[in-house]
């Protein structure tokens, strides 16, 4: 080892991180750009907010919902702010994020950008559970939100078995999640066409994913969820890096490459069905908020964080959109979703073409 | 005396398929060992198993004494690292990232870098002449650089064992030359033991210390080039007719096939 590197003056290698050391030996490896998008993102997504509880029928100045959130507003404020609003709000931050980050672990896990619970049948799993407890039931919200749960979890389990063979690999991932989206959905226009037609309404409107009427009942259980969930995948955020290196390189650097996956597969699956059970099955932001982010943070590796905050930013816009748009409550936001979803798709599409990459 | 890697009576395969039965090889240490034989001999099945990446369905891999299967994978990966056959770059990363990617089983959740890591990973890219690439993108490079750097990402792990498999493929032969070049400094200036599985029987021979030829699952010859490489051996085990003469460069055996007409002649 004679020859010596390029290093800069202060040793570091021409590498696009930068240190953060702290006391004992500790230290944080950070990418600056992904950094600074992270934060921004994050102050988009709080801006947002803001604008989005001041909007409706009643309108706030955003200065005053601050107040009213900071407990200095007028009493009319307060119960529009903390009692209507700011439920739905948290919602919408959320089931972005946890959408989001459930997408960028699937891309990652399939290495595949259409590996999105939307493409792998898991939100029509939380579907068919929902409608079954609709249309066969009549049952009330909560019944249909563990209808979502149930349905969700035993088609992530369903999908993981009938994948798995020496373990799961990208590919048959998403060909069996392809088949069994195929078969859930026949079995949702099943359930649609059996139905009176008072459920069959109720059935539509929560097929297409909306955030009307949401209150803290639905903010607590999916806040729990969160909470649990999003530091557990984050711990394995450097693991998962690992693995889109191929599994046998995984593997040779230490990584439990199955268990990992495993693990980082039933959380990404808790969080969307946790997210469907709470606003109906949002489509495209679970697809488009991973490869978004990668778009921003120009990082390699799964962008879990920038791909949860960009998930709440999306799902935050499209519910403002739809308010300003045709007023409060009258679209829900996953037609919006599923519009700027399609947009987006096409845009990656011409994009990636004019790169030459496809 | 025992060496760190050894395979004992192991029986590998995949499914239902058995590839090898009560095989055992011992990886002698400080050595550069490459393993040979014919094409679905086992030989990249062995090199899977010697690396814990395949479970023997019996038998055991013993590394520094210990069942390499019931070992945490990290500190494994601190012993023992691995190229495979075909890696993944991630879209974009550069050549430094990706040879830093090299010390994740030295790290943790909170101590993510630290000065020896940059320390290591400069070293490694300048033992694999990628230093001046650093700041590229690896998708970037040609077939040659990036199995240099996938190299120099092995090497950053700093394992004493070093198995490759095949790393010379899909390479041209200055290229794969310039690959064993590299293996053979690794081997002779920093003590490393290397295995390596290798189609071209000539390098095999030219650049090992110690030969495993595989047939059938079965090993049918181990030792040193000059003693293992015979023409005898080469018919047994490629079913090859040649000659084998002294290579002029280096003095090792080198093969040289028999002409077409013996050797058709013979299957005739």
């Amino acid at each position: 080892m004679t020859q010596t590197t390029n290093a800069k003056p202060d040793g570091s290698t021409a590498s696009r991180s930068r240190v953060l050391r702290g006391p004992g030996g500790t230290a944080l490896r950070l990418e600056p750009r992904a950094l600074v998008a992270g934060l921004l993102l994050a102050a988009v997504a709080l801006v947002m907010a803001i604008v989005l509880i001041g909007t409706g029928d009643f309108e706030i100045a955003p200065w005053d919902v601050v107040r009213t959130l900071l407990g200095e507003g007028s009493p009319a404020d307060d119960f529009i702010v903390n009692d209507l609003r700011l439920p739905r709000v948290l919602v919408a931050v959320l089931v972005g994020a946890a959408l989001g980050m459930a997408g960028a672990v699937f891309q990652s896990v399939s290495r595949n950008p259409l590996g999105s619970p939307d493409l792998l049948g898991f939100s029509y799993g939380s579907a068919v559970g929902a409608l079954a407890v609709i249309t066969l039931f009549q049952g009330g919200s909560a019944a249909v939100a563990a209808g979502a749960v149930a349905g969700g979890l035993l088609t992530g389990a369903a999908v993981y078995l009938v994948a798995y063979r020496q373990g799961i690999h990208g590919y048959r991932l998403v060909l069996v999640g392809i088949g069994a989206s195929a078969m859930l959905l026949a079995l949702i226009q099943y359930l649609l066409t059996k139905a009176k037609l008072v459920d069959a309404t109720r059935a539509m409107v929560w097929l297409t994913g909306s955030l009307a009427g949401r209150d803290w009942s639905q903010v607590w259980p999916l806040l729990a969820t969160c909470a649990v969930v999003f530091p557990l995948v984050l711990g394995q955020g450097r693991a998962l890096r690992m693995m889109e290196m191929g599994d046998d390189a995984a593997y040779a650097l230490g990584v439990g490459v199955e268990r990992t996956r495993m693990l980082l597969m039933a959380a990404a699956i808790v969080l969307t069905t946790a997210a469907s059970a709470a606003a109906g099955p949002i489509s495209f932001v679970a697809l488009a908020a991973p490869q978004l982010a990668r778009r921003l943070t120009r990082s390699s590796g799964p962008n879990l964080l920038a791909g949860a905050l960009m998930g709440s930013v999306l799902l935050l816009v499209s519910d403002w959109a739809s308010q300003r748009a045709f007023g409060a409550d009258q679209l829900p936001v996953g037609v919006v979703t599923g519009l700027v979803g399609g947009v987006y798709l096409l845009w990656l599409l011409v994009s990636e073409r004019k790169a030459g990459r496809i | 005396m025992q060496q760190r890697l050894t395979a004992r009576n192991v029986t590998l395969g995949y499914d239902q398929r058995v590839i090898a039965e009560d095989l055992s090889v011992e990886i002698p240490d400080n050595s550069f060992t490459v393993i040979v034989g014919p094409n679905a001999c086992g030989k990249s099945t062995l090199l899977r198993a010697l690396s814990r990446m395949l479970k023997p369905s019996a038998g055991q891999v013993l590394l520094d004494g210990q069942a390499i299967a019931s070992m945490p994978a990290k500190k494994v990966a601190k012993t023992l690292g691995l190229l495979p056959q075909s890696s993944i770059a991630p879209d974009g990363i550069t050549v430094a990232d990706l040879v830093s990617r090299g010390r994740y089983p030295h790290q943790g959740l909170l101590r993510q870098w630290s000065q020896h890591d940059e320390q290591v990973v400069a070293e490694s890219m300048a033992a694999t002449g990628v230093a001046e690439l650093s700041g590229r993108a690896v998708d970037e490079l040609s077939g040659g650089q990036r199995q240099r750097v996938w190299i120099a990402m092995a090497l950053a792990q700093q394992t004493p064992l070093l198995l490759l498999d095949e790393p010379t493929t899909y390479l041209d032969i200055q290229h794969q030359l310039d690959v064993l070049d590299l293996c053979a400094e690794l081997h002779e200036n920093q003590g490393r033991t290397l295995v390596a599985v290798l189609h071209d029987l000539n390098h095999a021979a030219r650049y090992a210390t110690h030969l495993i030829a595989l047939r059938g699952g079965v090993v049918v010859a181990e030792g040193p080039p000059a003693e293992v490489v015979t023409a005898e051996l080469v018919e047994e085990v490629f079913g090859l007719r040649c000659q084998i003469i002294q290579d002029p460069e280096t003095g090792t055996p080198l093969v040289i096939p028999a002409a077409r007409k013996a050797r058709t002649g013979l299957a005739a």
